[in-house]
C-alpha cells in the first residue's frame, strides 16, 4: 500500500466527501472528517519520512507514465507543504465539532463537512500533483468548497465576502490557466518535469514571459499578495470561525506552494529571477504588505478582521524569502509557511473559542476574558509572542533566518523593516491583550472557558509553537532541504 | 500570417477584456457573474483555437489491415487533448457560475438587493 501513498493520500478525502454529504448526520460526518484528515496526516507523514533523505517519489496515475500519464511527484518541498495541511486539518477538525455546532445551522452541518473534506482534497491535491493542469482541476475543487465555507458564516456580510472572494478567486484561477495554455501551446506538454526540459528552448519567444506574468498575477492572487489581497480581510472576519483557522493556516500557504514550484520547477530560478526579475516586484510588494497592513491591524476592532490583516503581512514576510532568491531566504520562507500554519491556527482557534463563550470577538467584548476563560486567552497570548517573534516561540526561527538570510544578501534595511514589522506585531497583540487581562470584567454574563473539546486541539497548536520554538532541528533541516531542491543546489 | 488568420486569437482577446471589463465594472452582482463567465469562456476558446490543425480530422485511430493503415499513417488530426482539459475546465466554470448565482440568490433573500453600492451602504449603516 505505501507504493500508492501518494494517490491515496488525495483519493480516500475525495471518496469521504461525499459520503459525509450523503450520510447527514452530524457526529458521523464529523467523524468522516476527522478520519479524512488523519488518513491524510498519516500519509502526509509516510511520504515526508520517505523523501527526507533526497530520495523523489514518482507515482504514475493509471499506470501510464509521466508525459503522457498524469504523475505525482513528492519530494521534500511538498512533501513539507502536505504535511502542514495535514496537521493543521487534524488539529482543525476535532476543534471544529462544537464550533460548527453553534455557528452553523444543524440541517447543513454535514454539507459543511462534505465541503470541508473537499477543500482539504483540493489542498493535498495541488501540493502532491506534478501536472500543471491538475494543479488548476484542485485548486478549483479546494477554492469553489473554502467559498462555499465561508458563505456558512452567521453574519450576512459572509455571503458578499465569499461572492467577493469567488469573483477574484475566479479571475486569479483563470489567469493560471492562461498561462498553463500559453506553455502548452508552445511546449505541447503539461507535465512540470517535461515543461522545465522543454521551456529552455522557446524562452526566448514573446509567449512564455507574457505564461509567466499572467501565472505569477494569479498566484499572487490566491496568495493575496498586497495590493491583491483585498478579498481576505472579509472572507477571514465573517467565516465560521473553524474555517477561519483551517483556512488561514493553509490555503495561502499552498498557494505560496505553487508560486515556488512554478518559479524555480517550472520555469527555473535563472529564467524567474535573472531574466523576467521578479524579485524587483516581489521584494517591494512583501515590504509595503509587512508594514501597511500591520498598520492597519493596529486599528482594527475586530480581532479577527485584525489577524486577518496580521495574516497578509506574514504572507509579506514568506513573499520576502522568496525574493531573496537564495537557499537561506528560501529557507526561511518555507519555515515560515510551517510556523505562520502554526501560530495563525492557534490564534483563530483562541477567536473561535471565544465567539463559542462571548457571540462577538470585538475588542470592547475582550474585556476581562483573561480570568474568565484563563486558559484560552494563556493560548492568544502565546501565539501573539509567537507572531511577535518572541524567542521559544517559532515566530522567532522564521524572523532569525529571514533576517540572516537579508544581511547575507547585503540588505541591511531589509532586516531593519522585518524588526519595524514585529515591533508593529506587539502593538496589535498588545491592544487585544490589555482588554483581555486589564480592564474589568461585566459583572454576570455567566461567561465561562470554553469546552474541552476546543481547548485541546488549540492546546496541542499552541505546544507546537513552543516545542518547534525550542527544538527546531526538524523543521530547519526539512525547510533546508526543501530549499535546495528547489534552487537545485545538492548538499 | 496575417491578420484574418489570426481570427479566433482576436477574439479570444475581445472576449477576454470585455469579459474582465464587466467583472470590473458592474455593480451588478449577477451582471458580475455574466462578466466573469465571458472571461473563462474565452480562455476555452484559446485553448480549442491552439488544438486545431488546418486540413485535420478527428483523431481516430484506424484499423491496422490492408489500405486503411497506409491511410492512417498519413492522417493529419487535430490534437484532442485541448478539447479534453476544456472538458474539465467548462465543468469548473459551470460550478464557479453554479456557486456565485447561488450567493447572489442568498444575498438577495438577506439584503433584498443584488445592486453592489446598495448592499455596501446597508451594511455601512448597521
Amino acid at each position: 500500500m505505501s507504493d500508492h501513498l501518494p494517490v491515496l493520500l488525495v483519493v480516500v478525502p475525495l471518496i469521504a466527501a461525499p459520503i459525509a454529504a450523503l450520510i447527514r448526520s452530524v457526529r458521523l460526518s464529523w467523524l468522516i472528517a476527522c478520519g479524512a484528515s488523519w488518513w491524510a496526516l498519516y500519509a502526509a507523514w509516510g511520504l515526508l519520512s520517505r523523501v527526507r533523505g533526497g530520495e523523489v517519489i514518482s507515482y504514475a496515475l493509471g499506470g501510464w507514465p509521466a508525459p503522457y500519464g498524469i504523475e505525482y511527484r513528492v519530494d521534500a518541498v511538498n512533501a513539507w507543504v502536505i504535511l502542514i495541511v495535514a496537521a493543521i486539518a487534524s488539529v482543525a477538525t476535532p476543534y471544529a465539532y462544537q464550533s460548527v455546532r453553534r455557528e452553523v445551522e444543524s440541517d447543513r452541518v454535514s454539507l459543511f463537512y462534505s465541503a470541508w473534506i473537499l477543500c482539504l482534497t483540493g489542498l493535498l491535491g495541488i501540493s502532491v500533483t506534478g501536472d500543471v493542469f491538475n494543479v488548476f482541476v484542485f485548486l478549483e475543487i479546494s477554492s469553489l468548497s473554502a467559498y462555499a465555507l465561508i458563505s456558512l458564516g452567521q453574519d450576512r456580510r459572509a455571503l458578499t465576502s465569499a461572492y467577493q472572494y469567488l469573483i477574484m478567486g475566479s479571475i486569479g484561477a483563470t489567469f493560471i490557466v492562461i498561462g498553463i495554455g500559453l506553455m502548452y501551446i508552445m511546449t505541447g506538454t503539461l507535465n512540470m518535469m517535461d515543461l522545465s526540459e522543454r521551456l529552455p528552448a522557446v524562452m526566448d519567444t514573446r509567449a512564455i514571459p507574457v505564461a509567466f506574468a499572467f501565472l505569477t498575477v494569479g498566484f499572487s492572487l490566491k496568495l493575496a499578495l498586497f495590493p491583491l489581497h483585498l478579498w481576505l480581510p472579509n472572507a477571514y472576519t465573517f467565516a465560521p470561525s473553524a474555517v477561519t483557522a483551517f483556512i488561514a493556516a493553509t490555503a495561502t500557504k499552498v498557494a505560496v506552494y505553487m508560486m515556488l514550484r512554478f518559479f524555480f520547477t517550472v520555469f527555473g530560478a535563472a529564467f524567474a529571477f535573472d531574466v523576467m526579475q521578479v524579485d524587483l516586484i516581489l521584494l517591494p510588494l512583501a515590504l509595503v504588505a509587512i508594514l501597511s497592513t500591520s498598520l492597519v491591524a493596529i486599528h482594527q476592532q475586530n480581532v479577527k478582521r485584525l489577524l486577518a490583516y496580521s495574516s497578509v503581512a506574514q504572507i509579506g514576510y514568506m513573499i520576502l524569502g522568496v525574493s531573496l532568491a537564495s537557499v537561506a531566504g528560501l529557507t526561511a520562507g518555507l519555515l515560515h509557511l510551517f510556523n505562520h500554519a502554526l501560530m495563525k491556527g492557534a490564534l483563530f482557534m483562541a477567536m473561535g473559542c471565544v465567539m463559542y463563550r462571548v457571540g462577538s470577538v470585538r475588542i470592547d467584548a475582550m474585556a476581562g476574558l483573561g480570568k474568565k476563560m484563563p486558559w484560552t486567552m494563556a493560548a492568544f497570548v502565546v501565539g501573539g509572542l509567537s507572531i511577535i517573534g518572541v524567542p521559544l516561540t517559532v515566530g522567532f526561527i522564521s524572523k532569525w533566518y529571514l533576517v540572516q538570510a537579508a544581511l547575507a544578501a547585503g540588505l541591511w534595511w531589509v532586516a531593519a523593516l522585518v524588526m519595524v514589522g514585529s515591533l508593529m506585531a506587539v502593538i496589535y497583540i498588545w491592544r487585544v491583550v490589555e482588554v483581555a487581562y486589564l480592564s474589568p470584567a461585566p459583572d454576570g454574563d455567566g461567561v465561562a472557558e470554553a469546552p474541552l473539546a476546543m481547548l485541546i486541539p488549540l492546546w496541542v497548536l499552541v505546544a507546537a509553537n513552543v516545542y518547534f520554538g525550542v527544538n527546531a532541528g526538524l523543521t530547519t533541516e526539512v525547510a533546508t532541504r526543501a530549499a535546495e531542491i528547489l534552487m537545485g543546489v545538492t548538499s | 500570417m496575417n491578420i484574418l488568420g489570426h481570427f479566433n486569437y482576436w477574439i479570444v482577446i475581445v472576449l477576454m477584456m470585455m469579459g474582465f471589463y464587466t467583472v470590473i465594472s458592474r455593480g451588478n452582482l449577477v451582471k458580475k457573474l455574466i462578466g466573469l463567465s465571458l472571461f473563462q469562456t474565452s480562455v476555452f476558446i484559446l485553448y480549442i483555437s491552439a488544438g486545431k490543425i488546418t486540413g485535420g480530422t478527428a483523431p481516430i485511430l484506424i484499423d491496422d489491415h490492408g489500405e486503411a493503415a497506409e491511410a492512417a499513417s498519413h492522417v493529419l488530426y487535430s490534437n484532442p487533448l485541448p478539447h479534453v482539459l476544456i472538458l474539465t475546465a467548462i465543468v469548473v466554470g459551470i460550478a464557479t457560475t453554479a456557486l456565485g448565482l447561488s450567493l447572489v440568490v442568498r444575498i438577495n433573500e438577506a439584503y433584498g438587493t443584488v445592486e453592489e453600492e446598495v448592499i455596501h451602504n446597508r451594511d455601512e449603516s448597521l
